[in-house]
């Protein structure tokens, strides 16, 4: 009963977000803060995580290419559906929701712990409009890190293919355009910008309720990355039914 | 006037105002005496409406609380100034931005306009040198004065004081004391201070309500709270060592 306790006021919650707007010219400059903070803050993460995923990727299908029949661009192709359909989008997703999840709960955790969403809402402000929609807006910013997670991803994989030696460049080249549909990359984008709102959303929800004092804000950031994990991975299945099923 | 009316709110099975009964008056300061657990805090945060009453009336000079709409009741929070017990700074913001937040939020004041309040506000509170501090670099007391001229820039028509000397030594603690009260003259605003702090009921306490175990167990002045002959306000008055020898010094020069 508490989980769908917790469901319907993270609903409640979100509807609150888009209630009673923070003056443009405030809200102008939380959003530019946050996306400097979520975005730009998260790149070199993702970079350094998504050159190494690529080429392990790349090795391991070349290490199982061990029939002769089978071409060797094939370490191409499947280093270009692996990155593109699941790396990008989700495994990404769960780095951003670690990194950025945590951070969005114990800045917000902590506002409560010290009072200063009171401060807020007694002064009369939409605290949850103050403190989650610039999140929301800043996080629709993240399939742009998305789309150099599978640039960086299959660049990866392109230089663990030709350092390792399993097959020319140009095999690899010819496997990443082998039956390439658009669609795939559309797909990834639809579920960046899902999991973008989920990423913003669970883990201000578990900082704006969240009790108690320092300890619990360490706490609550454990569960938010927990319940935000969940979310990506079961909406993963359903978006990829929905789209490619 | 602020006005309260038979309050009653309970957590569970913890009923933790029985039915609180007062008012509180225009250019006083009223204390809301009482141990820890009594229920200040709570009846503070009815007060603010951070926390709805389970029953009872809550009116701000005749307007009921409860009865308004979020539009009424954000504008009524807009004539409310709050010093928390922790100063609630945001600590992401200097102090002038910290200051200056309120009216970013709610005037169309140009920038220097703000700049001049906040200026004028900050130095009513004797802190001319911390615009361009952040609340961690700066003491309690410092941050306790910056919490006090956020509360105030909007000219307030009522201000609420949470434990506003928790942590301070007592010459800091009675300079914030005397500054509360002095805005509340100056303004001619109704104030409402929680506190536990004996020197503030001395010091400030022109309206007194002494809580015990969530019931209005007393009302009166500072100079009456020393007349009384209430045990339970007599018990937390005189808890102390050093007010117990200044009673007995005061009725030893009686006899």
């Amino acid at each position: 009963m508490n989980y769908l306790s917790d469901i319907g006021s993270y609903a409640i919650m979100v509807r609150e977000v888009f209630k009673k707007p923070t003056k443009w010219p405030i809200m102008r400059n939380l959003i530019l803060k946050e996306i400097d903070e979520l975005i730009f803050g998260s790149l070199g993460i993702i970079i350094f995580i998504s050159i190494f995923i690529g080429g392990v990727v790349a090795i391991q299908t070349a290490l199982n290419l061990t029939n002769p029949l089978i071409p060797k661009n094939l370490i191409g192709f499947a280093t270009r559906q692996s990155v593109i359909l699941e790396f990008a989008p989700t495994f990404t997703s769960i780095i951003m929701a670690g990194k950025v999840g945590s951070y969005i709960t114990s800045s917000i955790g902590t506002m409560r712990v010290t009072e200063q969403i009171d401060a807020l809402e007694v002064m009369g402000v939409n605290s949850l409009n103050y403190l989650v929609f610039p999140k929301i807006i800043a996080m629709l910013f993240y399939p742009f890190i998305v789309a150099i997670a599978m640039y960086v991803g299959i660049f990866g994989g392109w230089i663990a293919n030709v350092l390792g030696a399993h097959s020319s460049s140009a095999e690899f080249v010819e496997g990443l355009k082998l039956d390439f549909i658009s669609f795939h990359v559309t797909y990834s984008f639809i579920k960046s910008v899902v999991f973008a709102f989920i990423i913003a959303t669970i883990p201000s929800f578990h900082g704006y309720y969240m009790k108690g004092g320092a300890l619990d804000v360490g706490k609550a950031s454990t569960v938010a990355f927990v319940w935000t994990s969940v979310a990506i991975i079961i909406l993963n299945f359903i978006l990829t039914q929905l789209l490619l099923g | 006037m602020i006005d309260i009316v038979n309050l009653h709110k309970s957590f569970g099975d913890s009923h933790v105002l029985k039915g609180i009964t007062t008012s509180f008056e225009k250019g006083k300061t009223n204390l809301i005496i009482g141990q820890s657990g009594s229920g200040k805090t709570v009846l503070m945060k009815c007060l603010l409406g951070l926390l709805i009453p389970d029953d009872g009336i809550i009116s701000y000079d005749g307007r009921r609380f409860a009865e308004l709409s979020g539009d009424e009741r954000r504008n009524l929070r807009q004539d409310m100034g709050m010093v928390f017990q922790g100063s609630a700074l945001f600590d992401s913001m200097t102090v002038e931005g910290n200051v200056m937040f309120p009216l970013e939020m709610f005037t169309n004041q140009s920038r220097s306009e703000m700049e001049d309040r906040v200026n004028f506000v900050l130095k009513r509170v004797n802190l001319v040198d911390a615009h361009k501090k952040f609340p961690s670099e700066i003491s309690g007391g410092m941050q306790k004065r910056v919490a006090i001229a956020r509360a105030i820039v909007m000219k307030p028509k009522y201000l609420f004081c949470d434990e506003p000397n928790s942590g301070l030594d007592p010459n800091t603690a009675i300079l914030i004391d005397n500054l509360i009260q002095e805005i509340t003259k100056e303004y001619d605003i109704i104030t409402v201070v929680n506190s536990h702090d004996m020197n503030s009921v001395m010091e400030i306490g022109e309206k007194i309500i002494f809580l015990k175990n969530g019931v209005k167990e007393w009302e009166g002045t500072n100079k009456e709270i020393f007349r009384t002959d209430n045990k339970a306000i007599t018990d937390f008055v005189y808890s102390s060592e050093l007010f117990k020898k200044v009673r007995q010094m005061y009725q030893e020069e009686q006899d």
